[in-house]
């Protein structure tokens, strides 16, 4: 124990070097933790994802859309439990700059299979009964301003024209990775005005939503639903709601990769950093630790001397950053334009991969020092001159 | 007197191991830093040399994408009428009304990506000059028959010559492989227009309209007359070159965020790591400095010599850093295109605004770093300095 104190000490006989060594540990966990974080938030839709739900698109790409009729059809299918639909609206919300998701859904059915999304008894009904109404997630009333009654107008791209919504219900996520930025209306409501100014484009779905009875048949009912499609004019897939939204990521995998790089980048500048202080300091204690080899210190004893010393740094460096790391975190939400991410938070993953790497760093510095010290003999180490 | 240059370079060859450790440090940012700079870079440069700057595109007023733009036959129509559009030796006018989807093909990796499919008219070499088949043949207008980019075809293995692809109930052959200058067009899949319209059920509405005018100035006049005129009030143009570049500009600038934002904080944990390097230069080498001191070298002589192995150190990684990013330029980068949710092949571009800001930085960690050591250095006493060591 007493070893333990003695390597406390040594760490800060220099403090200028220690303070700077745990400053620059500090800053590269930060680095490391935000950009981790930016990667767990890219897969928030994957891990907010449920097991017992699917998602049915047209197997070209998710650009083409299906039939209504499908919808029956699916919902007589073995071991589905309830079915769903929406439209990807997009359109223009005030400027094209901002971004969260927009689409008509089946009034009836949608908040049933989306219990994530928690609205009122009151706001669900009427939802349900006035045709041009629209339900907001939480994340949007309060980034702009926005109040049950208010208006909602939309500039339409893929259904042009200008639309216009009541709100009438305002969701809040029940979850800390559900999307709280969504802004929900009744495809019926687009369905009518599409009879009525495109006939050719009605009656036709983006995608459906289908719970299963029993989530371990999911792979069983998906291939059943695409069974019933194959050979039509829109072929379908049907995959798990998880895998659906791993595959808007994975198109993304070059970017993804490159920030999984520099993570290890800033791993290994941590260790230069921390290696490069350890090095010098044992450098300049070569005379001391021979004489303590003299007075009978083992080399084990030497090494966890050594090995300590460049915990303490790389702890405390270690921790430092990991206060830094949130209030950061939350900067750097502030500063991406809003909506890139729904969901942006530190997860406890990354501060368990952080603890982690920060440890392995603080033994991996002192590998030189301990083998130097190991390796060399004692009369050489006391005529040492740095 | 200034203490000779020779001394700092010398003291960075005696301190081999500390300054190579710092040196590496550096140059891993320097890396990074620039990696990331080409990165955007490539990503403009491919879709800024998409366009061709007497080439306009016309599509629905609300939209800012081809996916979600329409324009009718009507419109279409009108516009071929225009005075500005320029026409070919027959006397048709040079434009091509384009549908523009994007389905799904497997990567190498078992990764589903999604790729854009255009349909082009007969006059496209004519729209496009840069456009040319590099190998097997250009599809013929009147067969479902496709051809591919060449990253397309490299990296999707069911897209290359011979294959064939089913989509919109149909099965597509693909006889040839294009290239067109190295811009975003090379991502893409085309085939002839109306047969794809035709196959996705959207009789003759196109999703943009691509057209060729007299020349580059003529734009305002083209704007001014689809403005005024009551048929096309669905419809905005864009010059193509314009239209591209916006598109790159979400990817661009979430590289550039998240890239500068990694590489200050990198920046600041290798300056650190300079700033101890130097402290130990500087504890090091106390009784050096007392003897130069009594020599007659001035305070400020120590600081500049100090600061300059800071930097020498800083600039050697910055450059470091920089070679081995420039040997990026032979990758390709492909991936998934926010604005056109299509994939978008591009490789790292290297420019002088890039190296000129790379290098800068490298010296402002450099000087930032070995500021306070020098400064410790240049303050000692001369005697204590002396009796030191």
């Amino acid at each position: 124990m007493k070893l333990f104190f003695l390597a406390l000490r040594n760490a800060f006989r220099s403090k200028t070097r220690a303070f700077l060594t745990i400053l620059g540990i500090a800053i590269a966990v930060v680095a490391f933790g935000v950009l981790r974080t930016t990667v767990t938030a890219w897969y928030a839709g994957v891990d907010a994802a449920a097991v017992n739900r699917l998602a049915v698109r047209n197997a070209v790409s998710f650009i083409f859309p299906m039939p209504y009729s499908y919808r029956d059809k699916i919902a007589s299918v073995e071991g589905v439990d309830a079915v769903s639909y929406a439209n990807w609206f997009g359109g223009t919300y005030i400027d094209q700059s901002q971004f969260f998701a927009r689409f008509a859904v089946d009034a009836e059915t949608f908040f049933d299979l989306y219990p994530e999304l928690k609205l009122s008894e009151q706001e669900l009904n009427d939802f349900k009964r006035e045709r041009n109404s629209c339900v907001i997630g939480s994340e949007i009333a309060t980034r702009y301003n926005l109040a049950l009654g208010d208006l909602m107008t939309l500039e339409g791209d893929i259904y042009p024209g200008q639309w216009t919504f009541v709100i009438r219900g305002i969701y809040q996520p029940r979850d800390k990775n559900t999307d709280a930025t969504q802004m929900l209306f009744q495809w019926d409501y687009l369905n009518e005005r599409m009879l009525q100014e495109a006939p050719p484009r009605a009656n036709w779905i983006g995608w459906f939503n289908v719970r299963v009875k029993n989530p371990d048949e999911a792979a069983l009912v998906s291939s059943r639903i695409d069974a019933l499609f194959e050979n039509s004019t829109a072929e379908t897939i049907t995959e798990t709601e998880a895998e659906f939204q791993r595959s808007f990521i994975q198109s993304s995998g070059a970017i993804l990769g490159a920030m999984n790089i520099v993570s290890f980048t800033i791993v290994l500048v941590i260790m230069l950093v921390l290696a490069n202080t350890m090095m010098m300091s044992a450098r300049e204690r070569t005379r001391e630790y021979a004489v303590l080899k003299t007075l009978g210190f083992s080399v084990p004893k030497i090494s966890f001397l050594i090995l300590a010393e460049s915990l303490v740094i790389s702890v405390l460096g270690g921790a430092l950053g990991l206060l830094l790391t949130f209030p950061l975190v939350r900067a750097f939400a502030a500063a991406i334009p809003k909506g890139w991410f729904p969901v942006f938070e530190v997860e406890l993953i990354t501060i368990i991969l952080l603890t982690v790497a920060v440890i392995l760093i603080g033994a991996a510095s002192a590998f030189f020092p301990i083998r130097t010290v190991a390796k060399s003999r004692i009369a050489d180490s006391l005529r040492f001159v740095g | 007197m200034a203490i000779p240059f020779i001394y700092a370079v010398e003291n960075l060859r005696v301190r081999r191991l500390a300054s190579l450790v710092t040196v590496v440090g550096i140059s891993l940012v320097a890396f990074t830093f620039t990696a990331v700079l080409m990165m955007a870079h490539g990503v403009e440069r491919t879709l800024a040399k998409t366009g061709s700057p007497d080439n306009v595109i016309v599509i629905r007023k609300g939209s800012s994408d081809e996916i979600s733009s329409s324009v009718s036959q009507d419109a279409q129509n009108v516009l071929a009428t225009l005075p500005q559009v320029r026409l070919d030796d027959e006397g048709f006018p040079i434009l091509s009304a384009e549908p523009v989807v994007v389905i799904n093909l497997e990567k190498a990796n078992g990764a589903v990506s999604n790729i854009t499919v255009r349909g082009v008219s007969k006059q496209v070499a004519l729209l496009r000059p840069k456009f040319q088949i590099v190998s097997g043949r250009m599809f013929n207008p009147d067969l479902r028959e496709l051809i591919v980019g060449k990253p397309i075809a490299e990296r999707f293995p069911g897209s290359g010559v011979g294959n064939t692809i089913k989509f919109a109930g149909n099965e597509w052959t693909v006889v040839g492989v294009f290239e067109c200058d190295g811009g975003g067009y090379e991502s893409e899949m085309w085939g002839n227009n109306t047969q794809l319209m035709e196959a996705f059920g959207r009789g003759t509405t196109a999703s943009s309209l691509a057209i060729k005018l007299q020349s580059a100035d003529d734009f305002d006049a083209f704007a001014a007359a689809i403005e005024a005129d009551i048929r096309l009030q669905e419809t905005k143009v864009e010059r193509e070159e314009e239209f591209y570049r916006k598109q790159s500009e979400f990817l661009a600038l979430f590289i550039r965020i998240l890239g500068t934002f990694v590489t200050i904080v990198l920046g600041m944990g290798a300056t650190v790591g300079a700033a101890i390097t130097m402290y130990g230069a500087v504890a090091n080498r106390t009784s050096e400095i007392g003897t130069m001191r009594s020599l007659g070298f001035s305070r400020r002589s120590i600081l500049t010599v100090f600061l300059t192995e800071s930097v020498l150190i800083s600039l050697l990684g910055t450059l470091l850093g920089l070679i081995l990013a420039s040997g990026l330029s032979a990758f390709s980068v492909s991936t998934l295109n926010f604005s056109s949710f299509a994939e978008l092949t591009f490789s790292f571009a290297m420019s002088g605004g890039i190296v000129v800001g790379s290098l800068i930085f490298g010296t402002l960690m450099g000087l930032v770093g070995g500021f306070f050591p020098s400064v410790r250095a240049a303050r000692m006493n001369i005697v204590n300095a002396l009796r030191t060591g």
